[in-house]
């Protein structure tokens, strides 16, 4: 018994870190929802060998709730999936996040240096009624 | 009533759970492969819909046969209708959104059911104004 559960854990734990390689380069939203599908039916497999395990039924519970809310999980997603633009859906390094991020703070630098006083953060004028 | 030795029904019980955990976790592993390797979001689904479910059922088998108890039986049963009822609705909801939001290429298709009133927005049907 001790020897398939061993073996049973390790394979569900390769198939959870399959769904989630698929997640992290799924190139859609639906891509990530199925793998996360998945990864919860994994889950829901572990406690389930662990239950088997220690003969514990107190977490046969948490199987059923799982398993409902996977479904709910995918569900949304899919009912609200739309259209992504071309790239939208990957994931970025930290290289372009880097340069994304220099490239906005650039023109935010550049939008603080053309204020001027008279348009902006200049103190009240006359008389303040 | 047999009267075998209880020892020997335990043992066969708890040999055929182990059985079922490896087998299930096997299908657990092929459907883990499967999300990762095929090639489109449809062939995923696939992979999504049947190993992972008969997988999740050989496991509650399994645990079924070790914990031996009727009230947890119920509640195993209970998980496996709800993953039998859920599984093929969630996987048809993101087939058909994948084809409504164009990620599924119309080549692959042998036979394109959603092609011809998905294409195209659905309308109403006119309604005739009632006379007064």
């Amino acid at each position: 018994m001790i020897v398939a559960v061993f073996v049973a854990t390790g394979l569900l734990a390769v198939a959870a870190l399959l769904a989630v390689v698929r997640i992290e380069r799924g190139p859609s939203m639906l891509d990530r929802s199925i793998a996360f599908d998945v990864l919860t039916s994994v889950l829901v497999g572990a406690i389930a060998v662990e239950a088997a395990w220690s003969r514990r039924t107190e977490t046969i519970p948490i199987l059923v709730v799982l398993s409902l809310v996977g479904f709910v999980g995918s569900v949304a997603i899919a009912r609200f999936a739309s259209v992504e633009p071309e790239g939208e859906g990957v994931v970025r390094s930290s290289d372009e996040i880097a340069a994304g991020e220099a490239g906005r703070m650039e023109a935010l630098d550049a939008a603080e240096a053309s204020h001027d006083a008279e348009h902006h953060g200049g103190g009240a004028e006359g008389e303040v009624r | 009533m047999t009267q075998a030795d209880p020892g020997v029904w335990t043992t066969l019980a708890d040999v055929v759970a182990a059985a079922c955990l490896l087998l299930g976790a096997y299908f657990s592993l092929s459907a883990g492969v499967g999300v990762l390797r095929f090639g489109n979001l449809l062939a995923r689904t696939h992979a999504v819909a049947k190993p992972q479910v008969l997988g999740l059922i050989l496991l509650l088998i399994g645990v079924a046969l070790r914990v031996r108890s009727w009230p947890t039986v119920t509640m195993l049963a209970l998980v496996v209708a709800f993953q039998l009822l859920t599984s093929p609705v969630s996987a048809h909801m993101v087939g058909r959104a994948g084809v409504r939001t164009g990620k599924v290429d119309p080549a692959d298709l042998e036979v394109d059911e959603l092609g011809g009133d998905e294409a195209e927005p659905r309308r109403l049907p006119e309604e005739p104004t009632a006379p007064r």
